[in-house]
């Protein structure tokens, strides 16, 4: 079995709350030891060892939002291309949504999906499944089968339920099927036509607004829904102060609810949008700068489990149009790391803690191998220079489709090496 | 106009906005439409400026008088003008507004005047093309000549717009003309007055430097301009407000509520004009009505514009994009 040590790192995992200098050691794939004892334990014969020069090493990251156009809108991105934005971003797992074309609601998808992947991809691809068939909002899909063919979680993408019947029925079904249910919620109605945040910013340039109000009442009901059904509840991107409240009371009161946010949401606020800027447009839409402190504040605590990358492939015939016609989203595979460092280097959230929200926090909530690196488990993770710093160029871009947010952008901390199974899948 | 105008040179490339205009810049437009105003009286209404140069009017709304009014603007200045109906056209075959941007662009003209139902539409054919762009409305975003043509009708009728207490009256929340105007009677020192039902004001109005209002009875004292907004058909039936009686009677001009205005108070409305809903007759036809006199002013103000950005001192309107 071949051997790899490597040394001379700074060990994070979340998972033991580790930080500190030691040694990996990889055989046969797997984790044989990880932390200061890897280090005096030394390498065995024949090992190759890599001098890591202080650089940390990270479980890989585990991204529970990642849109792919395959099958139905390859030109935008492949499970193959995204895999490949994916490695060079360090995220070693991904939790891939339904809305493709055709939707994934069938056993034949996710068995497509999952053959794709490992013809196809260098890391793991794990297809959620949708919670109601077409993403229509109205007949579930088949949880059992879908989970049994490997769906990892049930969510209808970027689409919201809006029969509180329906959304009552799939979390109590799901329970007994042990699936958790994603849901990014925005009222339709209340919703109208926004397309990006309501407020003075809209106002002025004539764009219909989106108020916070319309991600936190359907959350409130699922909240409750929650709370009646005894199901488990993830909302999958929030925006709001007044969502991540709701998520707190709800985890306080001791129900199995859980919360995600973008990185674009930590990032970036409304006033990014500027004169129109459609790779701005997002959904939910990005917020005022309170909103954005609230988001980071109450990832910090714990109240919101994860960040996610949203990544959303859009190409020129999305995105090159008047604002309120373009579609929404951003790719963010490729900077999701560098973009959640900026917390670390501003000392607004510790770094042990944007690594659990990174990793092993969606790792343990949806049941994914990975978010640790505990002897025993497969060698997922990541070789990082937490400070040295690049700037992020469209050309460098490996997703098939360039809308990113942070074109130009000067990031401090860069994936190295990025290895799934003990295999190198990237290397800079 | 003489042949060597006497104005400064225009700085921008387009006119998207009146956001992004110095006092100065609007000034400048006013006093140049005024010129204009004398060219569409002489019996002769040509002027040979835009002699050769080639403007194309890219409705993707149907505006007639608008339009027109760019139309005829074009051609008293002497410019060859070209109308696509894109409303009817390619637009239906799929092409978007990008593509046919980079269409007409390769047709080379000088100067194209661009509707769309979404803001921002100009901006963003304005990134494309190697010719000047103006905006004649982009959603509920601006519409700079409209304002342009108000503050004209306003400046001649009482000889200056600074220190004149203006009120805008009606769905502020859709109308592009609301947000034009606001900028530019800021700009120009006037006093800024909103009047309208909660449900037709944007968010942070309050915040756009005017004074809200939802009786319009107290927006209208001592007013020196009542400018009324044109309510949408679709707008009156129970969405926005429950009726168009019930609108009319708490939000439209009519003659007794215009007497709690200065009693030369202008009234103004952009058109096309819905009687009896926004505005009553009485008042429209009125003594205070200068709504025609802003139909003449607009096409004087597009005259102005375009012979502005066309000033052969500017070398923009040649370069490429």
């Amino acid at each position: 079995m071949s051997a790899t040590l490597f040394q001379n790192a700074r060990i994070l995992d979340p998972s033991r709350g580790l930080d500190e200098a030691g040694s990996v050691l990889v055989v046969g794939g797997k984790i044989a030891a990880s932390g200061a004892s890897a280090h005096n334990q030394g390498a065995p014969e024949g090992a190759k060892i890599v001098d890591c020069r202080g650089a940390a090493i990270l479980p890989g990251l585990v991204d529970a939002r990642v849109f792919i156009g395959e099958p139905g809108a390859e030109h935008r991105e492949t499970i193959a291309s995204a895999s490949r934005a994916a490695a060079a971003g360090g995220v070693t797992s991904i939790i891939m949504m339904p809305d493709t074309q055709p939707v994934i609601d069938d056993v034949a998808l996710v068995e497509f999906v999952l053959r794709t992947a490992r013809e196809t991809a260098s890391i793991n691809v794990f297809p959620a499944a949708a919670i109601t068939k077409e993403l229509a909002g109205r007949e579930l899909s088949e949880f059992g089968l879908l989970r049994d063919a490997g769906a990892v979680a049930l969510t209808d993408g970027r689409h919201t339920i809006a029969s509180a019947l329906t959304m009552r029925r799939a979390l109590t079904y799901a329970r007994d099927m042990g699936l958790v249910v994603c849901h990014s919620t925005q009222d339709p109605d209340l919703a109208s036509s926004g397309v990006m945040n309501e407020g003075l910013l809209a106002s002025w340039l004539g764009l219909p607004g989106i108020p916070r109000e319309a991600e936190a009442m359907p959350l409130a009901r699922d909240l409750m829904l929650a709370a009646l059904t005894g199901g488990h509840y993830h909302a999958a991107e929030v925006s709001t102060a007044m969502s991540a409240a709701a998520i707190g009371r709800a985890k306080q009161e001791g129900h199995s609810v859980t919360a995600g946010v973008s990185i674009n949401h930590l990032s970036l606020n409304e006033n990014d949008v500027g004169e129109y800027r459609t790779f701005f447009r997002l959904s939910p839409p990005l917020r005022a700068e309170e909103d954005r402190l609230a988001m980071v504040e109450a990832l910090r605590d714990g109240t919101l489990d994860m960040i996610v990358s949203s990544h959303d492939p859009q190409d020129v015939d999305t995105k090159r149009l008047p604002f309120a016609e373009a579609a929404a989203g951003a790719i963010g595979l490729e900077t999701l790391l560098s973009a959640a460092l900026r917390l670390h280097h501003s000392g607004d959230v510790p770094l042990l803690r944007l690594v659990e929200a990174l990793s092993t926090a969606p790792a343990k909530r949806f049941g994914l191998p990975g978010g640790t690196l505990t002897p025993g488990v497969s060698a997922d993770l990541i070789l990082v220079d937490l400070d040295v710093p690049w700037l992020v160029r469209e050309a460098d871009i490996r997703s098939l489709s360039k809308n990113t947010c942070f074109e130009g952008a000067r990031m401090q901390g860069q994936v190295l090496k990025t290895l799934v199974a003990g295999r190198t899948v990237f290397a800079i | 106009m003489t042949d060597t105008p006497p104005f400064p040179v225009y700085p921008h490339r387009h006119l998207l906005g009146i956001k992004g205009l110095s006092p100065l810049d609007i000034e400048m437009l006013l006093d140049r439409a005024d010129d204009a105003v004398a060219i569409s009286r002489q019996p002769e209404k040509k002027s040979t400026r835009l002699r050769a140069r080639t403007q194309i009017n890219l409705f993707y709304e149907a505006s007639t008088r608008t339009q027109s009014s760019f139309e005829l603007a074009g051609k008293r200045m002497g410019a060859d003008v070209m109308n696509m109906s894109v409303a009817s056209s390619s637009t239906k075959k799929g092409e978007t507004l990008l593509d046919t941007a980079v269409t007409l662009n390769a047709m080379r003209p000088d100067i194209l005047i661009i509707r769309h139902a979404a803001a921002g539409a100009a901006a963003l054919l304005a990134q494309k093309v190697g010719c000047s762009v103006v905006n004649a409305g982009d959603g509920a975003h601006e519409h700079p000549t409209q304002a342009l043509l108000d503050a004209l009708t306003i400046r001649r009728a009482r000889g200056r717009i600074d220190r004149l207490t203006v009120t805008i009256c009606g769905d502020v929340l859709h109308s592009r003309v609301a947000r034009s105007n606001i900028v530019l009677l800021n700009a120009m020192g006037a006093r800024v007055r909103v009047a309208a039902p909660s449900t037709l004001l944007p968010a942070g109005i309050e915040r756009m430097g005017v004074e809200v209002f939802t009786r319009m009875e107290d927006a209208l004292k001592g007013a020196d301009v009542v400018m009324m907004l044109r309510l949408q058909r679709e707008r009156m039936a129970g969405s926005f407000v429950p009726s168009v009686r019930e609108y009319f009677r708490y939000f439209g001009l009519d003659a007794q509520k215009l007497k709690l205005a200065k009693e030369d108070a202008l009234v103004m409305h952009p058109g096309p004009m819905n009687r009896g809903v926004e505005i009553a007759s009485e008042v429209a036809d009125g003594p205070q009505s200068v709504i025609q006199e802003q139909v003449e002013m607009g096409v004087a103000v597009r005259m102005a514009v375009m012979d502005a950005l066309l000033d052969p001192r500017r070398n923009g309107s040649q370069a490429p994009a």
